[in-house]
């Protein structure tokens, strides 16, 4: 029998960032292959590439034997190729007909039929089992019930291969089982799946063989009986460390004495975080890992004041922290964010106008708050040339025209004039060429030798672990690991990344 | 070459310019002193408002309760000081107290305005529209839709003789310009108008920011109404009506961005003043008044699709 998907050494990089490095592997009609992988391993841009919403720099992809290169998502539909997504692309407000077909309505002239939209809704519903009727609301809906909603929805043009990336994170244990005995019986039908999935356990008992992604190659794969938790995580995790760091030779002073620079005591917020407690001292860089939708950017946030929790306590210097981001920065609190261009920075205004944003109310004079233009342009030069900030016309064009890396200096040299106790950075280097990452690295150890607290939030492992003096892993809002320096391994991070991604009772006998 | 010119500072006087060269050889009168005089007292009221709306739009916001606010802030100074049933009428202190009420209740509704935008994080444009609509509501119904005549001669002096008029718009002007580019807030302002959500993590004040440039836009219009209250020589429900597109184009016109972040109220001196020239040319030319309403309305287009252009020019 031969292949129904054929993948031939796919290549795709990223402003000349290889992201997949020449994957190959082969799918066959009515199986279930599990792919599984770390953050930036290159799941989704693969996925992308299946679905048309990439084109590969080279290698070929065969459907059925014929050369398949989807135009776009419909074109990769047509083709037999459908996608549940992760994040349930349905809306409450229709009923389970219209959401199933919005699309692709059955139509006379200008008009919907609605007897055989109800009609082809019903088959569907009843083909993944749910007993429903067409006319029923989505909100009515378990998430179970509309991940359900979602798989049939897939199957309306009766797919070849349907891709389900983490279809089990909002679902109960009997939803999940519920989902599998509906994989299983389409399998048996002739339809190919591919799952992924960080609930490895999940992925053992569903699959019948595994493919394993790290940095945009395959790393391992094989029949599923082949594996064990304990070799996915290995063959996940790697070993090496292929990028140059500067190396941490300044550690913090260890003294038991003094008292923790930040304090976090049991911080909840429910559907957030959980109890989550931890110190940083002075000087230290803390490491926080974990996987896309641990909770690390909610909690970077929550710490900042940018988002609310229900309990718990956060003290700075022995002082707890109240208010917003404002009272926050006041005490001695920064927060580089996530997503630069969403809220780090203001693209249109001048770069100078960017690094002086948090730090104007020191400057300003009388009640009025005067600034002189004169005062400032010392101070804002001086901190661009401490983090080698490259411009052209003397910070006076808009930020946008500087590059990636540029941008998140701004960004950094905004925090320094802040002269925070504690800096926290969220991704710091993501999306930014080699060369600025490595002058980010050098100003994050700077700043802890001169004393500051850094809580590092990294997606990339290596960076993690050549940076910080401690590493904490998060996994569903909750703490599950903490790693000191020298005793770092990745596989014992990403099994604490892993944890809590729990599946089902009968998955582990 | 079309976006280095369009954004130039000096573009719109360039127009001003042009529009005096093209026209004034054809329309008797235009280039006469006593003209310019005219448009240079017709200038200073919308002048006020359209400094106030500029400080809204660089904040990213919009405000269209304006023209309400003048002929609220007209009626109310009027009854004050009417010499013809007044609250305060013949009283010494009838005049001043009139004046600052008519900024109280720009400053007022502004007020009202922004803290319902801030806080309570309604859209401006439903904010300032609805106020316009209950304001006005209010203001007719208290005056039963009659003009207030009857005011103190040294009332109407302020707006009618050129020199404490000029004072006036210039003294705002000038304190509106300097807090825009040389204070704090005015960074502020700035800063929420070209990113909300960046100026809040940057720890500054972004609702208290937001109220108070709907507070000086509020405030600014109520300092307009002392204007055309005193030219007027009544206090009138319906006054300052038709203005509002005129005040938010100057400002368009000036280069003041619509998108928020980007604006200069000196920018907006030249919209106001290439405005009012184009309106006072084409009346001395004897065109309909819905012919340069029509002329008036594409222009302030053409200056709306300019703010796109450098837009793009910007993001290049």
């Amino acid at each position: 029998m031969s292949a129904l998907l054929e993948i031939d050494n796919l290549v795709k990089a990223f402003h000349g960032v290889p992201v997949l490095r020449g994957v190959g592997f082969e799918i066959r009609a009515g199986t279930v292959t599990g792919l599984v992988g770390g953050n930036g391993a290159g799941k989704s841009t693969l996925m992308n590439l299946l679905g048309g919403n990439l084109r590969p720099d080279s290698g070929a992809m065969r459907l059925e034997g014929r050369v398949y290169e989807p135009e776009n998502s419909a074109a990769a539909a047509r083709a037999g190729i459908s996608f549940v997504h992760q994040e349930l692309n349905l809306f409450p407000n229709l009923t389970l007909a219209e959401n199933l077909f919005l699309t692709d309505f059955p139509i006379r002239g200008f008009f919907i039929r609605r007897s055989v939209l109800a009609r082809q809704a019903a088959a569907l519903l009843a083909k993944v089992g749910l007993p429903h009727t067409p006319d029923t609301p989505l909100e009515h809906l378990t998430p179970g019930e509309r991940q359900l909603v979602e798989i049939a929805r897939a199957l309306h043009g009766n797919p070849k291969l349907i891709i389900l990336d983490e279809p089990t994170t909002s679902l109960s244990p009997p939803e999940c089982e519920r989902l599998f005995r509906l994989v299983r019986s389409l399998q048996a039908e002739g339809c190919a799946f591919i799952f992924i999935s960080h609930a490895l356990g999940d992925v053992l008992q569903l699959c019948g063989r595994i493919l394993v992604l790290r940095d945009g190659a395959v790393a391992d794969q094989g029949p599923a009986g082949d594996f064990t938790i304990a070799r996915l995580v290995t063959s996940m995790a790697g070993r090496e460390i292929k990028q140059l760091f500067p190396g941490r030779t300044e550690l913090p002073v260890a003294d038991a004495d003094t008292k923790p620079l930040l304090e976090v005591r049991g911080v909840r917020q429910p559907g957030v975080v959980d109890n989550i407690r931890f110190t940083l001292r002075r000087g230290e860089i803390l490491g926080l890992s974990g996987l896309m939708g641990a909770g690390r950017t909610e909690l970077a946030r929550l710490l900042f004041g940018l988002a609310p929790h229900r309990s718990g306590e956060i003290l700075l210097d022995g002082k707890t922290l109240t208010g917003g981001p404002r009272a926050r920065i006041r005490a001695g609190l920064a927060l580089l964010t996530e997503s630069r261009g969403e809220d780090g920075i203001c693209a249109g205004a001048s770069v100078n106008d960017n690094i002086m944003l948090a730090t104007l109310p020191a400057h300003a004079w009388g009640p009025l708050g005067l600034l002189s233009n004169a005062r400032l342009k010392p101070v804002v030069r001086k901190v661009s040339e401490s983090v080698h900030l490259h411009t052209r016309r003397e910070g006076a064009e808009p930020l946008r025209r500087l590059s990636g890396g540029n941008q998140q200096k701004a960004v950094l040299a905004r925090w320094l004039l802040a002269e925070p106790k504690v800096l926290i950075l969220d991704e710091p280097t993501r999306g930014i060429d080699a060369a600025a990452k490595f002058e980010i690295y050098q100003l994050i150890l700077a700043l802890a030798a001169a004393g500051t607290g850094v809580l590092l939030i990294s997606s990339e492992q290596e960076e993690l672990l050549a940076l910080s003096d401690r590493i904490l892993v998060m996994s569903r809002g909750r703490l599950t690991g903490e790693f000191v320096r020298p005793d770092f391994s990745p596989e014992s991070l990403l099994r604490a990344a892993l944890a809590h991604h729990h599946s089902h009772p009968e998955t582990h006998p | 070459m079309i976006q280095r010119l369009a954004s130039s500072e000096f573009f719109v006087l360039g127009l001003c310019a042009l529009l005096l060269a093209g026209l004034g050889p054809f329309t008797p009168g235009l280039l006469s002193a006593q003209n310019l005089v005219n448009v240079l007292a017709a200038m200073l009221p919308l002048l006020l408002v359209a400094a106030g709306q500029t400080v809204v739009l660089i904040g990213g916001g919009i405000d269209l309760s304006v023209t309400a606010i003048i002929a609220l802030a007209s009626v109310a100074g009027a009854k004050i000081m009417t010499l013809s049933g007044g609250w305060m009428a013949a009283h010494p202190a009838a005049v001043p107290v009139a004046v600052g009420a008519m900024l109280l209740a720009g400053f007022l509704t502004g007020l009202a305005n922004g803290i319902a935008i801030a806080w309570l994080r309604m859209s401006a444009f439903i904010v300032t529209l609805t106020s316009l609509m209950a304001v006005s509501g209010l203001t007719v119904w208290f005056t039963d839709s009659k003009n207030i005549a009857d005011l103190p001669p040294g009332f109407f002096s302020l707006g009618q003789r050129l020199p404490p008029a000029l004072g006036m718009a210039a003294g705002a002007l000038a304190l509106t310009h300097l807090m825009l580019t040389r204070s704090i807030y005015g960074r502020w302002i700035h800063a929420v108008g070209h990113n909300a959500a960046t100026a809040r993590v940057s720890g500054v004040p972004v609702p208290l920011i937001t109220a108070l440039s709907y507070t000086i836009s509020g405030l600014s219009a109520g300092a307009a109404a002392i204007l055309l209250t005193g030219r007027l020589e009544t206090g009138s429900p319906v006054l300052g009506q038709t203005m509002m597109l005129d005040i938010i184009g100057a400002a368009v016109i000036g280069g003041t961005s619509l998108f928020g972040g980007r604006g200069n109220v000196l920018w907006t001196v030249s919209g106001v003043l290439f405005l009012t020239l184009l309106d006072n040319a084409l009346n001395l030319r004897g065109l309909s008044h819905f012919v340069i309403m029509m002329i008036k309305g594409v222009v302030i287009l053409l200056a709306a699709g300019l703010d796109v252009v450098r837009r793009r020019g910007q993001e290049e």
